[in-house]
């Protein structure tokens, strides 16, 4: 995957394929690390599963033998010196707090770790492909963070679906918006 | 700047409108989304698809959506377009300048673009 950003939209689909109703995607950079840790309600894997889910050879898809989403994760976190986490619960013996979390950890200034890339392509896309389900984003930067909710969008528009073309170009804008902000404040720290 | 007041706006607008949603989708349009389709660059692919759909006014009976891995990985990406009555049409190796192709030629003028196909 050339950006981060693809990573994401990869991992946040299993989230939704599991039957999650609220997927949390979380991104921190703190000093010279970017955290990733996506969090879902889903279905939840089992201790069996849970080892070997990072084995490319594993794959919970009918029409080829492997799964690369986990795998090149974690080789994108591990390659800059950084490291991939998974916890899950799964719901036969969780019923009440079943889900998944997964956590990579990115150290930004090694020289292969991939690009952040286009954060509001992956938001926009994972909503319009899942008006049904509900997403809780945030970034957090030095200067701000950059957050949106879709429960809070949901109450807003009343049943009117998010992948309605002309909220989704709100949201896109809404993302930028807030971008711009924290990218004017970086510029302003670097010159003073 | 953006508020939820907009969005309010948005959701006036569209009841008043009626969504013919159920049942009569003519047409569904459907981009892989695996990890084989967003790795080869189907995110801008679905994104054009979304964008062209709108500008060429076909939002009422074109829906655009996202399937799982399909099963031909090394054509990705993939866009299946389904009309009701007619055959599935797999487009193969699409990239943002065939998706806006597809759109114009087969979604709107009904002819499908057969040098984009997937072969027999």
């Amino acid at each position: 995957m050339k950006e981060l950003s693809l990573n994401i939209l990869d991992i946040t689909e299993n989230s939704v394929k599991a039957g999650a109703t609220l997927t949390t995607i979380s991104i921190e950079e703190i000093d010279d690390k970017l955290i990733l840790t996506i969090t879902d309600n889903g279905c939840g894997m089992t201790d069996e599963v849970l080892k070997t889910v990072l084995n490319p050879f594993y794959t919970t898809r009918t029409t080829r033998k492997v799964g690369m989403g986990l795998p090149l994760l974690k080789l994108a976190a591990e390659q800059t010196g950084g490291s991939l986490e998974i916890d899950s619960k799964h719901v036969e013996k969780f019923p009440e707090n079943h889900g998944t979390t997964v956590k990579t950890v990115f150290i930004k200034n090694h020289i292969d770790c991939a690009p952040l890339g286009d954060v509001v392509e992956t938001i926009k896309t994972l909503i319009q492909g899942h008006p049904e389900t509900d997403f809780d984003f945030i970034h957090k930067t030095n200067e701000g963070e950059v957050t949106l909710d879709t429960r809070v969008l949901r109450e807003t528009l009343e049943g009117v679906p998010l992948n309605t073309y002309e909220v989704i170009k709100w949201i896109e804008e809404y993302l930028k918006e807030q971008y711009s902000e924290i990218q004017k404040a970086q510029k302003g720290r670097k010159r003073g | 700047m953006k508020s939820l007041a907009e969005l309010q706006a948005i959701k006036e607008k569209m009841k008043n409108k009626v969504i013919l949603r159920e049942g009569t989708n003519d047409t569904r349009v459907v981009v892989g989304m695996a990890t084989c389709g967003i790795a080869a660059g189907a995110r801008p692919v679905l994104n054009a698809l979304v964008e062209e759909v709108n500008a060429l006014g076909l939002t009422e009976n074109v829906t655009v959506s996202q399937t799982g891995c399909i099963g031909i990985c090394e054509f990705e990406p993939v866009v299946e377009v389904f009309e009701a009555g007619k055959e599935k049409v797999t487009y193969v190796k699409v990239d943002v300048e065939k998706a806006k192709k597809i759109a114009k030629e087969h979604l709107k003028e009904g002819n499908v673009v057969a040098e984009y196909v997937i072969k027999a």
